[in-house]
């Protein structure tokens, strides 16, 4: 009896792993096809307070994904990360408040004052490495919001006050709310940087910022300029999370000097280990985490919720110690074994 | 002048804190070769120990010891229990895991004994040692241990066979192994006495700034601060790191204009990260060299 249920069994996975392995060619497409499946209704079937919710997910998905062009690419070490989050924020924010520009011109013109801060910031952390560079990163995370604070700005950003924007209607007479519209232009903006950060991870100069990280004494050896790339993969990393900061100011309508904390750092991070290290699709996963399991842990005990978040973050780490990404790599490969 | 000397004087105080607070990071870097995020609620979860057999009439200095062995015993279970399991996994995964550490000691700690602050006694007393208000005995004697601390410390892992030991399993597992040390026993000693020397450092420190389950957070990030500056492979270089950074924070709050008393921490911190850029390895720490 035992065997036999244990050949069914097998069979099963040599079936799945057959499947796996005949549709292989087509997989990204398949993905693609089932993402858009799930995520284009879904404005419609859910709650308006729960669409906001999922924005916000992607929101902190292109930041994540941003970190790990750093972190999980490069091998940079950041806690700095909710600064340049801030960056973006404040510039949509202000752009939106002060000279009442278009929310969507708001977003490359953070990308690119994010890229330039990032990049500079990138130059003196050449020096540093691993802990040190946590540190430097860290004093950044921990300076942002007192600078953001500082009364000779407070024309621009509001003070301790912040910043109230209005959220943008849907165009074209779309019969869209305003929540149900950011969600599909949201999606929009991840997808085209989710697009972008896979293209730029596979090509040429993907492979030179990932030689740095496994190991930068070879690649300066083949030639790959070490403090070009570094700084350059700093600045693109700020860029992704700035548009991310500039999408969440917009999405929550509001910014302050006390959202971007050294908090919001260790969440991106966080979500950058639970989604997987150097994973693009993972970052999805990780923002999910970051932002829902909170919630969950306060709902199951309330005098308890940091205990109980920790414990299901270590559970996490126990059950895939490289992150959801490492385990679905690990079962893919367990089927393809199953199916040979 | 005057206030500038004083300003430095008060700058060594606070530093004193913070020079604790480094060393028990240092430690715990020399013997686990990370550094550990949730060391600060460690410490403050101890103190809430201390605090507690206080309340039940233990007397200060059985408190103290009782203490420090609970908390050998603790620093020694979390490393067998939590992080021997992922021993292996990357070290994002284990920063990962500190941060969860930090949420649920928190936690923990608000849970049992709430949120308000308490005092906490101390054993040296509080009148002024030295100028008006300036040093405190508590403040004079917090040094005094520290410093006795670090003696100890300095001679056990330079003279003893057991601090070699360690410094060994730390700096090489695999080497270590092979020249017969027990890496997973000296992984797991090395965490319980970082949690004691924590405690101690909680204790200390719990009588300035009033015992609480959020005490450590700024302590913690001077201590950072203080170890990466002083060098993190140097015990002597972190207590000097600590005070250095006390008497900046406290001076840049006095001198600059403007944005001291609103920026202090972001200057201490600015200072560090330059200080960092011209000498990586921090002011006393050995630079790393590694072999192709």
């Amino acid at each position: 009896m035992a065997m036999k249920t244990r050949s069914a069994f097998t069979d099963l996975i040599a079936f799945f792993g057959a499947l796996a392995v005949a549709l292989a060619p087509y997989r990204r497409w398949l993905i693609l096809g089932l993402v858009l499946l799930i995520v284009l209704p879904m404005p419609f079937v859910v709650k308006n307070f729960f669409v906001f919710q999922l924005t916000l997910a992607m929101v902190y998905a292109i930041a994540i994904l941003g970190l790990n062009l750093l972190t999980g690419f490069n091998g940079q070490f950041s806690l700095g990360h909710s600064a340049f989050y801030a960056i973006g924020a404040y510039t949509a924010a202000i752009l939106m408040d002060q000279y009442d520009v278009a929310y969507y011109w708001t977003l490359p013109i953070a990308g690119i004052i994010c890229f330039v801060a990032g990049f500079l910031f990138g130059l003196p952390a050449l020096r540093l490495e691993g802990i040190y560079l946590a540190l430097a990163t860290f004093a950044l995370a921990v300076a942002m919001p007192q600078i953001l604070k500082l009364s000779p700005f407070e024309h621009w950003t509001g003070g301790v006050q912040g910043i109230v924007i209005l959220k943008p209607n849907a165009p074209f007479g779309l019969p869209l709310n305003p929540d149900q519209w950011l969600y599909y232009f949201t999606f929009a903006v991840m997808l085209a940087l989710f697009l972008c950060a896979y293209n730029l991870v596979s090509s040429r100069t993907g492979r030179a910022i990932k030689a740095i990280r496994d190991n930068s004494i070879a690649a300066k050896a083949m030639g790959v300029n070490l403090s070009l790339y570094k700084s350059l993969t700093f600045g693109v990393s700020a860029l992704y999370t700035g548009v991310a900061g500039a999408l969440g100011g917009i999405v929550v309508q509001f910014v302050a000097p006390d959202s971007f904390t050294f908090a919001l750092s260790v969440a991106l991070f966080v979500g950058l280990v639970v989604g997987g290290v150097g994973s693009i699709a993972g970052a999805l996963f990780g923002a999910w985490f970051v932002l829902f399991v909170p919630n969950i842990a306060e709902h199951i005990s309330k005098g308890l919720a940091g205990a109980v978040y920790g414990i299901m973050l270590i559970l996490l780490i126990y059950l895939m110690p490289s992150g959801l990404a490492g385990l679905v790599r690990l079962v893919v490969m367990r089927f393809a074994r199953a199916s040979r | 002048m005057e206030l500038f000397l004083h300003q430095v004087l008060a700058g060594i105080a606070t530093g004193g804190i913070y020079a604790c607070m480094a060393l028990a990071i240092v430690m715990i870097y020399q013997a686990i070769d990370h550094l550990n995020f949730a060391q600060g609620e460690m410490a403050m979860f101890s103190t809430f120990i201390a605090w507690q057999l206080i309340q039940w009439e233990v007397p200060y200095w059985a408190a103290f010891f009782i203490t420090l062995a609970v908390s050998f015993a603790g620093g020694y279970l979390i490393e067998r229990i939590i992080m021997k399991p992922i021993h292996n996994a990357p070290i994002l995964s284990h920063v990962a895991l500190f941060i969860a550490l930090f949420a649920v000691i928190n936690s923990l700690a608000g849970f049992i004994w709430e949120y308000q602050i308490k005092s906490f006694p101390s054993p040296f007393g509080t009148h002024s040692v030295l100028g008006e208000g300036l040093i405190s005995a508590h403040d004079a004697g917090m040094t005094g241990v520290t410093v006795t601390l670090l003696v100890f410390l300095f001679l056990f892992f330079r003279y003893t066979r057991i601090g070699l030991a360690m410094r060994a399993a730390a700096a090489n597992p695999e080497s270590a192994r092979l020249v017969g040390i027990r890496v997973e026993w000296m992984l797991a000693l090395g965490w319980g006495m970082a949690a004691s020397i924590g405690a101690v450092a909680g204790m200390l420190i719990a009588p300035v700034v009033f015992l609480e389950p959020n005490m450590m957070a700024s302590i913690l990030l001077y201590g950072f601060a203080g170890a990466v500056v002083g060098g993190l492979t140097s015990p002597g270089g972190a207590v000097i790191g600590g005070v250095l950074v006390g008497i900046i924070e406290n001076l840049a709050g006095t001198f600059i204009p403007y944005v001291g008393s609103e920026l202090k921490l972001s200057i201490a911190l600015a200072l560090i990260v330059f200080v960092l850029t011209v000498k990586p390895s921090g002011l006393f720490g050995r630079s790393v060299v590694h072999r192709v």
